[in-house]
């Protein structure tokens, strides 16, 4: 009796479509959430080197002197760690799977011009920030405690 | 007597997905004795704890073997959360539950598949892993990965499933435990699936015990021990009876696991029923120091995680016993006896994953 129950299933599978995808033409669709490769927004990016520390395989390189951020697509593991851990959002996991290669390759990324002003401007105002609160700190000191300013005379 | 001979099976054999070496004893037809040999495929994981912390050996474990990848990382987890007192909050214990539950269907539905393969039924095979698939989709839309998922960690998990993805789960788990039954009736009643696995490779109660065997291959003898109903995770929440079988015949490891692929759709039923908001992970502070042995049931059986840590950022040493390991002693018990033809069958009926076994 069980033979005719299977017959019903491959009689179903004749008339259906194919379960699979016919793949050039018709890509396929990922989820939100499959983790493909990283990438990284060089718009963005101040290279603080958070993911090379975090990353478990030591796949990403950060080189702060040359300005560049490199990874080594073979060591990466898609753990997502780096992108988690980014504090300024500039990684990201791209759901596409990268393109197989004949060599093991090392992608190695600029920091954009937009990036480095956009870096010099932060650090100029952080640097401006405390200045300004360096000289609040020394006029409140100033007023309040007369006898205590003992560095003033070096400034 | 009639003479004997010896003839090697493997470590590359048409049925085997990995390496095992075996060498058959045979009088004339007649399987005498079976000496497993393993070593093929060693990697050295365990060594690895020396080289990557705590946190980063998740993915290690993980990465043991592709189908109970996600056992291994909450094996690994639970180990070392006991070591440094962490409480999992609840709703990650459910999440953990569900998904090893998942993990358990697509890893018996692979087993089915790789079943009918090795007896020639094409398209019964096709049929399993078409379902399996379906899982697949589920794990990759849940946790960004179809084999290995890098959602656990320590402390709880790094993704929370929302209650709307959960439902859908159910929809599509609902359809699919419809579609499984079909399947099921071909592999149970089929004349043809019996006459290779009815009154094959006994094992009884008593050796399965004696040679330490588990999972559903000890389950079939008729013992019923499963270590989920030790009530780790959220299994202790939920209403669970190991299933098992008297016989002790391939024809019965087959039933056992069927019968699980529909209890593990009425665990996932229960759990998302059940599951309650709230956090997801608790944050990890210093470094373990102590040890701890715990054990979890994988789709294949028991396997066991050893962790010993010294107080330091990386851990002393790192134990897993897999479930394959233990039931290779119950596997040459059931070869004796045998025809030579149906040696593959009763390899694949321990389930064998050598990649775990030997790490």
């Amino acid at each position: 009796m069980a033979i005719i129950n299977f017959n019903k299933t491959v009689l179903h599978n004749l008339i259906s479509k194919p379960a699979t995808r016919l793949y050039p033409f018709e890509e396929r669709v990922y989820p939100e959430r499959t983790r493909g490769h990283v990438e990284n927004d060089m718009d963005v990016c101040v290279l603080c080197g958070l993911c090379s520390i975090k990353c478990p395989t030591h796949a990403i390189t950060v080189d702060k002197a040359a300005k560049t951020w490199s990874i080594r697509p073979m060591s990466c593991i898609q753990c997502r760690c780096c992108v988690d851990n980014c504090p300024k959002k500039c990684l990201s996991m791209a759901q596409k799977f990268q393109e197989p290669g004949p060599e093991k390759v090392t992608k190695t990324f600029h920091q954009t011009e937009k990036a480095i002003a956009a870096q010099e401007a932060l650090m100029k105002a952080a640097k401006e920030r405390a200045a300004a609160a360096a000289a609040a700190k020394a006029a409140a000191a100033g007023t309040a405690t007369p006898a205590a300013p003992v560095q003033k005379p070096t400034e | 007597m009639s003479k004997r001979s010896v003839i090697p099976f493997g470590p590359q054999h048409p049925v085997l997905p990995e390496p095992i070496h075996l060498d058959l004893v045979m009088e004339d037809e007649k399987v005498v004795e079976a000496i497993p040999s393993i070593g093929f495929i060693h990697r050295g994981l365990e060594k690895l704890v020396d080289k990557k912390d705590f946190n980063e050996m998740v993915y290690v474990a993980e990465r043991i073997c592709g189908i109970c990848s996600l056992g291994h990382g909450l094996g690994y987890s639970e180990a070392v959360e006991h070591v440094m007192d962490i409480e999992v909050p609840s709703r990650a214990k459910y999440i953990r539950t569900i998904l090893s539950e998942m993990s358990r269907i697509h890893s018996h539905i692979l087993w089915l598949g790789l079943l009918a393969d090795g007896f020639g039924f094409e398209s019964l095979y096709m049929e399993s892993w078409r379902l399996r698939e379906q899982v697949l989709d589920m794990f990759e839309e849940a946790t960004g990965g179809r084999v290995i998922f890098s959602i656990m960690k320590i402390g709880g998990i790094r993704k929370d499933i929302s209650n709307e993805m959960l439902a859908d789960f159910q929809k599509r788990f609902d359809k699919m435990e419809e579609e499984l039954k079909d399947i099921a009736k071909t592999f149970l009643d089929d004349v043809a699936v019996q006459s290779r696995l009815r009154d094959v490779g006994f094992l009884t109660k008593q050796q399965a015990e004696d040679l330490g065997c588990c999972g559903p291959f000890l389950r079939a003898s008729g013992v019923k021990r499963d270590i989920r109903s030790t009530g780790y995770e959220a299994y202790g929440e939920l209403d669970f009876e190991p299933c098992y079988s008297e016989i002790g015949d391939s024809y019965a490891r087959t039933e056992v696991r069927i019968k699980e692929i529909f209890q593990a759709f009425d665990l996932i039923r229960q759990a998302i029923a059940k599951i309650p908001a709230g956090e997801i992970d608790v944050p990890v502070k210093g470094f373990p120091n102590g040890e701890y042995l715990t054990r979890i049931e994988q789709p294949r059986g028991e396997a066991v995680y050893f962790v010993k840590a010294n107080g330091s950022k990386f851990i002393d040493r790192m134990r897993v016993r897999t479930p394959t390991f233990a039931n290779l002693a119950g596997l040459t018990e059931t070869l004796k006896g045998c025809d030579l033809a149906d040696v593959p069958m009763l390899v694949l009926t321990i389930d064998p994953c050598i990649s775990c076994t030997e790490r």
